[in-house]
């Protein structure tokens, strides 16, 4: 067996694996070879496991031998280092967790493994999911396939990278301003934030609980879809996750694209946007007229105030949801305290990066008496007028449009020092999770050798039309395939 | 000058639920330590809360008892400090939109009259673990077993004018929610405990004075003289040129006193916002509805129907309707014997003597209330003297049997023979010249001499009233 005969895609090993072309174990010792071999450079797992994935494989292999047939059985997974997942460490990239064992399976975890998936490990990350480079990981910054002085983005950067990298053909990630698309984009990959409450979670450990939203990354959209099949669903040990019929995310992939209307939002493609990333969203709107759709301008007024209430609220709830990292009953705990005091502010201290410290202290200056109504109340009122902006657009067009990123992957270190700019590379994004939407990011070409992408946004609860969309663009296009130099 | 004080009470209600408020978790209360927690309890990290439906309609019924609004929609906060017991570094509660609010209760003051007090709001909430600080020396450790048992915080108007008024309303809030079932009361256990906000002014004056709160006070008497001790502290302050300032203090019952904690400048900043893993208690009115019908009859609704359907007295009628077991058994009893009177006569008497005797609640009492109202069926229709009741109710107390098979084994069926007790008084007559002449030359004390003789030859079962008859005409 060489590398030649394991197709790339989710979608065509599943089909091989029927087929009896190579087996579970098979698929799982070559991703683990690669790993071994190529992660170096790339830094994108912080926990590697092969025994357990074996172990998971060879019981894939077992469960196919006695008839069973399913998409995701035998199919190994990167997964992001914040589902929590029994027996092996889940770090969140922070010190704060370096050590940390979760007594239980992260819904989606449970949901993946009972598929009949295979964990490779767990993948770097931006620190308790805070960054936009995978810069502030305890572990180290995760790099960029296509040029390793590069970051992948953040915070799911990890799984970006390795699914660039092809070291796992589909990762999980986690969404909570962007942190699946925009590694997605910076990568060349496709990856999927579904509208929030489709997917459980339960123990996917939060940053801010409003907007999180879990996620597959993958090198297609129909891998996304096959993904998000197993991922979705409601869960009772989540009251935020939403109560639906099952539904088939594959069912409307190879409709044509004939009437659809597609809105490009006018704030989007203004002076910050990079020209080559411009002319990328315009290749992908003829591509998409020639397809059959109608390509139609929309306004997202409030799109730019979206950066600064995303700020508010996740550095609030972020506050909040990190208290309890405390060093009394687990995670970092610093040496010998001489009082409560001490202990709270050395564990935290040492156990928390500065990016993480820096959002504690605005969530709490947000939340504070005196500040509360002008900073965290006002975010709020801005969240209702952003998500009204968009169910406006929603009224004239089907999906939306747009770049991921204004710009490609910016070099290691260049944003470190400035958080501003670091989280405008967020401007796109953001607005999607403060409405609770469904955004998918896929690769539209190229910029001096780094990827572009391409950002659709639905109305809630249409992933089914913008995997869709996604698809029939990626049929008529190759950006999805084209596979960094480094990892070969 | 004469001081008016000033008194509101914070009511910690711990809600009878078998699991957290938050998690699927026993609320057992004495297990051993950190047994009694789940994952959620102990904000390990990736955990979310799930809102137990259960505690909510606790809510709601003792709203709708207590004639309040009840939310159409209601939100959970976070209320975020950190304390070791406090596992997430927050505690979930509710803050701008509770679910209870506006509603009032009517106390009754040791004077006889009745007062309403005005309820603010009753929001649900999370308890803290327990910080244990002699278990270990130079540790301090956390059971966190009490971590997410369900509260539910009850809040008055400042309203109540005398420590007196403080502990009715205490004890009318405990009766009533014991008697609504939705928490078993126990003080000791922390089931039902009170924060006091405590503030004086001068007799007249429309404002109110700067007040303390005084935290945790976990019986009726600690609250009547924590409050005493407040309010002489805050005139003796104020008359001696000091001044009253906002702060918490802590009631100390061995040295009968209390003592600051912690001033208004130290108080925490909260910074309460809107828990984004909790959606808004959605409460339609087809549940309230169906809350509301499935609500007891209330305790001064019954005692007011005891006084106008059983003539019983105002204070029997709110004794017997105060506690929801002691009304159904004696609504069980009227039923069984046919007379109010001497159904609340027997169970405010001998009955609750002898439970009290044994330490024993009415559910654990021995007797049915069928036997009791057979028993008094029995002193009704002349079968047995107020006496022979007596000893046929420590019978019933500790023998199985029904009451007429005891009458007959223990033999006390009253003597309504009056030819017998004729013989028997003849009898004694005819032993007693002396007596009989004392007697009939007008010294009426020697009556009870005969009564005495008479009752001991017929072994206490002579008809007392049929005795005396007989007595006056024999003697005569």
């Amino acid at each position: 067996m060489t590398n030649s005969v394991i197709p790339q895609t989710l979608a065509a090993q599943s089909a091989a694996l029927a087929e009896g072309q190579f087996s579970s174990v098979e698929l799982t010792q070559h991703y683990l070879e690669r790993i071994n071999r190529l992660d170096g450079q790339f830094n994108s797992f912080i926990t590697v496991c092969p025994d357990f994935a074996l172990a998971q494989a060879a019981e894939a292999d077992r469960r196919r031998a006695a008839g069973e047939n399913s998409p995701l059985l035998g199919i190994p997974y990167a997964n992001k280092d914040i589902f929590c997942t029994k027996g092996i460490n889940t770090t969140c990239a922070s010190r704060m967790l370096a050590q940390w064992q979760a007594p239980y399976d992260a819904t989606v975890v449970e949901r993946l493994h009972a598929a009949g998936m295979v964990m490779l490990g767990k993948t770097n990350m931006d620190e308790f999911a805070m960054g936009s480079s995978n810069e502030t990981s305890w572990f180290g910054p995760a790099r960029n396939p296509w040029d390793t002085n590069r970051v992948p983005g953040g915070s799911s950067g990890g799984s970006a990278a390795a699914v660039a990298a092809r070291l796992a053909p589909v990762a999980t990630g986690t969404d909570t301003g962007g942190s699946i698309r925009q590694p997605a984009a910076l990568c060349g990959v496709t990856g999927l934030k579904p509208t929030y409450g489709r997917v459980s979670r339960w123990g996917m450990i939060a940053f801010a609980s409003s907007l999180d939203q879990g996620g597959p990354m993958a090198l297609t959209a129909e891998d996304l879809a096959l993904m998000l099949n197993a991922m979705a669903g409601a869960d009772r040990r989540d009251a935020t996750s939403i109560d639906r019929a099952p539904e088939d995310f594959m069912a409307d992939l190879s409709k044509p694209l004939s009437g659809l209307k597609v809105g490009v939002p006018s704030e989007f493609m203004d002076a910050g946007l990079s020209p080559g990333i411009r002319a990328c969203v315009d290749a992908a709107t003829t591509t998409l007229q020639q397809l059959g759709a109608a390509i139609k301008e929309v306004s997202l007024p409030h799109a730019g105030v979206a950066v600064p209430a995303y700020y508010v609220v996740a550095s609030a709830e972020a506050s909040s949801n990190l208290s309890r990292y405390d060093g009394v009953r687990f995670g970092h705990r610093c040496e010998n305290p001489v009082d409560l005091a001490d202990l709270y502010s050395r564990s935290r201290a040492e156990g928390f990066g500065e990016e993480v410290k820096r959002r504690i202290l605005v969530g709490t200056y947000v939340l504070s008496a005196g500040y509360y109504d002008a900073w965290y109340r006002k975010a709020q009122q801005l969240r209702r007028l952003i998500q009204q902006d968009f169910v406006a657009a929603f009224s004239g067009v089907d999906v939306l449009l747009g770049p991921t990123t204004p710009n490609t992957a910016f070099a290691l270190g260049e944003n470190v020092a400035d958080p501003l700019t670091m989280y405008l590379s967020d401007i796109y994004t953001t607005g999607v999770n403060l409405a609770g939407l469904p955004g998918l990011s896929m690769p539209g070409g190229f910029v001096d050798g780094l990827p572009v992408g391409l950002q659709l946004i639905g109305n809630y609860f249409d992933e089914r039309r913008i995997l869709q969309v996604a698809h029939q663009f990626q049929q008529h296009t190759d950006w999805h395939s084209r596979m960094p130099v480094a990892a070969e | 000058m004469r001081w008016e004080t000033v008194i509101g009470l914070e009511i910690h209600v711990q809600l009878a639920a078998e699991s957290k408020i938050f998690s699927g978790a026993p609320t057992r209360y004495g297990a051993e330590q950190n047994t009694q927690a789940c994952t959620v309890d102990l904000g390990l990290p990736g955990v979310l809360p799930v809102l137990n439906a259960r505690v909510v309609d606790m809510a709601i019924t003792l709203g709708l008892a207590l004639d309040a609004k009840i939310a159409p929609a209601s939100i959970f906060a976070r209320k975020n400090y950190f304390y070791p017991d406090l596992p997430k570094g927050y505690q979930i509660s509710q803050y701008e939109e509770p679910i209870v609010a506006d509603g009032r209760i009517e106390i009754s003051l040791p004077s006889g009259e009745t007062k309403t007090i005005g309820i603010t709001r009753a929001h649900l909430e999370e308890d803290a673990g327990k910080s244990v600080h002699d278990a270990f020396p130079g540790y301090t450790a956390i059971d966190l077993n009490r971590a997410g048992t369900p509260l539910l915080e009850v809040v008055t108007e400042p309203d109540m004018r005398s420590p007196g008024e403080a502990v009715a309303y205490m004890r009318a809030m405990h009766a009533l929610v014991r008697y609504l079932g939705i928490c078993d009361g126990n003080m000791q256990e922390g089931s039902f405990r009170c924060d006091a906000n405590v503030s004086v002014r001068p007799l007249g004056s429309d404002t109110f004075g700067t007040r303390a709160e005084i935290k945790n006070i976990n019986s009726f008497r600690f609250v009547e003289r924590a409050i005493e001790f407040e309010v002489e502290r805050q005139i003796d302050l104020i008359e001696s040129g000091g001044k009253v300032v906002q702060e918490t203090r802590l009631y100390d019952p061995d040295k009968h006193e209390t003592r600051s904690m912690r001033s208004k400048e130290d108080a925490h900043d909260y910074r309460y916002f809107p828990d984004p893993d909790l959606l808004p208690i959605v409460v339609s009115q087809s549940h309230i509805d169906t809350i509301r019908r499935a609500l007891p009859e209330l305790p001064w609704a019954r005692r007011d129907r005891y006084v106008t359907e059983f003539a019983l007295s105002i204070d029997d009628a709110r004794t017997l309707a105060a506690d929801r077991p002691l009304a159904e058994y004696f609504e069980a009893l009227v039923q069984a014997s046919g007379d109010p009177r001497q159904s609340a006569n027997w169970l405010n008497g001998e009955l609750a003597a002898n439970l009290n005797r044994h330490g024993l609640g009415i559910e654990a009492c021995p007797i049915t209330p069928e036997r009791l109202g057979a028993l008094i069926k029995r002193i009704i229709d002349g079968t047995l003297s107020g006496n022979l009741a007596k000893q046929l109710f420590e019978a019933l107390w500790n023998l199985e049997g029904e009451v007429d098979a005891l009458i007959d084994q223990k033999g006390l069926r009253q003597l309504n023979d009056g030819d017998a007790v004729r013989a028997l008084i003849a009898q004694v007559m005819e032993e007693s010249p002396a007596q009989v002449a004392q007697y009939r030359a007008g010294k009426d004390k020697v009556f009870g001499y005969f009564v005495g003789q008479v009752m001991r030859r017929s072994q206490g079962k002579a008809n007392p009233q049929q005795l005396n008859e007989l007595l006056k005409e024999m003697l005569s």
